[in-house]
């Protein structure tokens, strides 16, 4: 099935193209070649062809209704949707739009389907790529892992979070990280926590029934997180002491006491934060970049009582 | 126009009119003559519209005046998958505006997929003297100081249903504003919260609310607090629990229990966050009352979960996620004779292995052991054509069918064939499947059956599947009561879109992306379609003049409408129409 030298004709009937299209739906199923594939994928994209469409009553005229008009001179009575498309010599490259959909699309299509070791890690595209050049730069590299898919699996952002407890870290870290991003590309915020840009995380302090947000994306070093929790929590954690006093205000107490020592533990509270398996870790062991990367949640404990909480695992891991 | 001696008087019409609810039978009615037309349009009181820019707020306010309950739905299905850019639509502000003040005794207002603010918020909470029901579904746009308006304001709040909208969570505070004197909510749903309610402000709620019957906490309310909550408020039907987990104390533990059983009519269980297996059993004393049982967020392994489902025998809804296991599924076809609704989400979606014991045959036990089973929701990682036949002839009364096998483009695991003879079953044994999800290896085949046989077909969703444009023909020629098709990543392409151009006026909508449809298709059918709205989304900024004829649309939204082109089109869509690509803002 050699379409360019389809291409070659002048103007096809749509009475050709329809035996070809039953031969080459009948081809799929006998024996499905990547060549098949990559033959629909030039006919769409961005290469001439014309095509000579009917507009009927919705289910009520026969797809292979033969009718012998020429394509030009149309029937007055059926309303034509003919499609002429640019001339052949446009040249891609000039245009600014660089049809880039059709080859994001065509990665897809390019699953081996039915080799029998088509496994679920491993798809070495190995097909015929040089019938498709666009193609062919796609599939070139051995791909060891589906790339992140926007919007697939169709869940809901707010369930992708739920199950994070006890899986193999690194891949679905990275897949769930893959597909945040991707997520974000899309244009939507993927996370209920995150919120526009920033990377959001709660943080709750002892002492303090409001849970706040933080945008760890605003700063680059644990200090600077240190001083944002400061500000944060200082004028709460007064607010808090003035009301239990009864309401009554002194002013020598008035001055808010600055929250200090939140990460080497010579503060009255200690910073600590809960990574994406469940376990409660004290903020500043691991690099900034790292720690962003896995914290979902951050608590201001008071220091004395660092030792009751269990800095380890959560209540129920997963059984393996 | 003389009045003829014997037909009917309006009043009479009117009242006859009155015992016809559906939206349907109304639409009939109101085809049938000229007068009825106008008796008919002055007692209509509740109405549906599926696609928000299919009809103008203008014209539904000066065809209705006298409505009191409206719903209305925004952004394609999709957009729950973020296939849906930010800022693409769906403001309900010309909405509520047009009907503050047009309808001063609106009483209901539910909303889909659509964006709104905290002012049309409060423009709610005062416009509408009677005002009783809200229900925002997957709604974003606001914040709970719009909520607040509403407690606030809305004197005889029936219903307040926040489920899984996104709400910009400024504090817990805004529960605090339902006056003391307030007495008349019956369901309250805040489930999407993520920040703590104060625990006092819901205590006093529900004291002075003795006719609440559904009541669906957020995540942050501890367990703890859950026991004297229940404890105020007896009557619940319905019960949304916070996070099902605390420290593991034997009083909390038989507290919890004697306070499900202290609520004779609880019926429906959900929420369940981090749920501890020690705490699973508190349900047991009520399992045999349960109809419907929310675990989806359960993400709890343990025998105690299979337990609980067995126990519930006249369970009709079950959502879980696939911890629950063959095995589970198995034990839950023995024992749940009256199961019609069951979901099964996937815990680890995107990872590369499977991490539960959960395949296809679970859902063929459901559908041997379970005679009313209608409605299917089901991720797996494996499938096969004998197992969808089996299902198929076991349940031929299926009407929702939703199949997600993870990995995209993945044949019959037993035979490497593609899924077609297996969803062609499906479609030709259950004659009254109105809803159905493909996945998996799919060729145009699939297609050819489901034009066939799914007559009765309102909604297909496809995704990864099909070879050309035969597969799109044979869905939009074949499938007659066809109303929403939504396609991602398929090679269907301009042949088929522009030979069924006709069926797209029949149908709500049509959603594309990621296929082979040209920008020049997208043009022809806006010029020849006027009354379809063909809107392009496109990733440059620019004015598509410049995109070639033959360049492919990456997403495509096709809808029918009476109100012309939407006015509040962001920058990345383009309504076509002729010659060049429209955009009125």
């Amino acid at each position: 099935m050699d379409v360019r030298s389809r291409n070659e004709e002048v103007s096809p009937q749509l009475l050709d193209l329809i035996p070809k299209a039953k031969k080459e739906w009948r081809m799929n199923e006998e024996g499905r070649t990547q060549n098949n594939k990559n033959t629909k994928k030039d006919k769409s994209c961005c290469e001439e062809r014309k095509l000579e469409l009917r507009l009927g009553p919705p289910g009520g005229e026969d797809w292979f209704l033969p009718h012998n008009h020429n394509t030009k001179n149309s029937d007055e009575s059926v309303l034509y949707l003919g499609y002429f498309p640019s001339q052949q010599t446009e040249k891609i490259s000039t245009s600014p739009w660089a049809c880039s959909s059709s080859s994001k699309a065509s990665s897809f299509l390019q699953f081996p389907s039915c080799s029998p070791q088509s496994m679920p890690e491993k798809k070495a595209f190995s097909s015929s790529s040089s019938a498709n050049p666009a193609v062919s730069s796609n599939i070139s590299q051995k791909r060891t892992a589906p790339g992140p898919v926007v919007g697939w699996p169709p869940i809901r952002s707010f369930r992708k979070n739920l199950a994070s407890n006890g899986i193999s870290k690194t891949a679905h870290e990275t897949q769930q990280q893959q597909n945040d991003v991707a997520d974000k590309v899309a244009g939507k915020k993927p996370v209920v926590d995150n919120v526009g840009k920033g990377l959001f995380v709660k943080i709750n302090m002892d002492g303090v029934p409001i849970g706040r947000k933080v945008d760890l994306n605003a700063y680059d070093s644990y200090e600077k997180l240190s001083s944002a929790v400061d500000e944060l929590f200082r004028c709460l954690l007064a607010a808090q002491r003035d009301s239990s006093a009864g309401g009554i205000k002194n002013k020598e107490e008035d001055e808010e006491k600055a929250i200090t020592g939140l990460l080497d533990g010579s503060g009255e509270y200690t910073l600590v934060y809960e990574d994406n398996e469940g376990d409660r870790m004290l903020v500043g062991d691991v690099p900034w970049h790292m720690f962003v990367s896995t914290v979902k949640r951050l608590r201001v404990l008071k220091s004395s009582e660092l030792s009751a909480f269990t800095l380890g695992n959560k209540q129920h891991k997963k059984a393996t | 126009m003389p009045r003829i001696a014997y037909a009917f008087p309006d009043e009479v019409l009117e009242h006859v009119f009155s015992f016809i609810h559906s939206d349907q039978d109304r639409n009939a009615i109101s085809l049938v003559c000229k007068s009825w037309y106008e008796i008919e349009r002055w007692c209509r009181r509740s109405i549906f519209v599926g696609n928000c820019y299919a009809v103008s707020p203008v014209m539904v306010v000066k065809r209705f005046p006298k409505l009191r309950s409206i719903s209305l739905k925004g952004k394609p299905h999709f957009a729950d998958f973020n296939l849906v850019p930010e800022d693409w639509g769906g403001y309900a502000c010309p909405w509520i505006e047009a009907m503050a003040s047009a309808y001063p005794w609106l009483e209901e207002i539910r909303l889909k997929r659509m964006v709104l603010t905290d002012e049309s918020l409060e423009l709610i909470s005062k416009s509408f003297k009677n005002f009783q029901v809200l229900v925002l579904s997957s709604c974003e746009g606001f914040s709970t100081d719009g909520l607040a308006a509403i407690a606030a304001n809305c004197r005889n709040l029936r219903e307040l249903d926040l489920r899984e909208s996104e709400v910009e969570d400024l504090s817990g505070h805004w529960l605090s504003q339902f006056p003391d004197s307030f007495t008349s909510l019956v369901s309250l749903n805040i489930s999407c919260l993520g920040s703590e309610v104060s625990t006092c402000a819901l205590e006093r709620l529900l004291a002075g609310c003795p006719n609440l019957q559904s009541l669906r906490l957020n995540r942050a309310v501890p367990l703890e607090k859950l026991v004297n909550l229940l404890g105020r408020s007896p009557n619940l039907v319905e019960l949304g629990t916070g996070a099902y987990t605390s420290e593991m104390q034997p009083d909390v533990f038989s507290d919890l229990s004697r306070a499900f059983v202290g609520c004779k009519q609880l019926k429906s269980l959900s929420g369940f966050w981090d749920a501890m297996p020690y705490y699973l059993p508190a349900v047991y004393p009520i399992s045999s009352r349960l109809t419907s049982l929310n675990l989806s967020y359960a993400t709890t392994e343990s025998p105690y979960l299979v337990k609980l489902v067995s126990e519930c025998r006249n369970l009709q809804r079950l959502w879980v996620m696939d911890y629950i296991e063959d095995s589970g599924l198995e034990a839950l076809a023995v024992s749940c004779k009256d199961l019609r609704e069951l979901r099964v989400f996937p815990s680890d979606p995107f990872g590369l292995e499977p991490n539960v014991a959960l395949t296809e045959r679970g859902l063929v036990s459901v559908s041997e052991g379970c005679p009313e089973l209608q409605s299917v929701l089901y991720f797996c990682r494996q499938m096969s054509n004998a197992a969808l036949v089996t299902i198929a002839r076991n349940r031929p009364n299926m009407t929702r069918f939703r199949l997600c096998i993870i990995e995209p483009r993945k044949p019959d695991y037993l035979t490497l064939q593609p899924l077609d003879a297996g969803f062609g079953a499906i479609v030709e044994h259950c004659k009254n499947l109105r809803r159905l999800s493909l996945s998996g290896l799919l060729t145009d085949r699939v297609f050819e059956y489901i034009g066939s046989y799914g007559k009765k077909l309102e909604m297909l969703s496809v995704a990864f599947a099909g070879d050309s444009d035969l597969g799109l023909h044979y869905v939009l020629s074949g499938c007659d009561n066809l109303r929403k098709l939504e396609v991602r990543d398929c090679p269907f392409g301009d042949k088929a879109l522009l030979a069924n151009a006709a069926k797209l006026e029949t149908m709500r909508s049509l959603w594309m992306s990621s296929c082979n449809v040209s920008f020049g298709a997208c043009k022809l059918l806006g010029q020849k379609m006027p009354r379809l709205n063909v809107e392009v989304i496109i990733d440059e900024r620019g004015p598509p003049d410049s995109m070639p004829e033959s360049c492919l649309v990456e997403k495509l939204y096709i809808y029918r409408t009476v109100a012309g082109p939407r006015m509040d089109m962001p920058g990345f869509v383009w309504r076509m129409e002729g010659d060049s690509a429209l955009r009125v803002s």
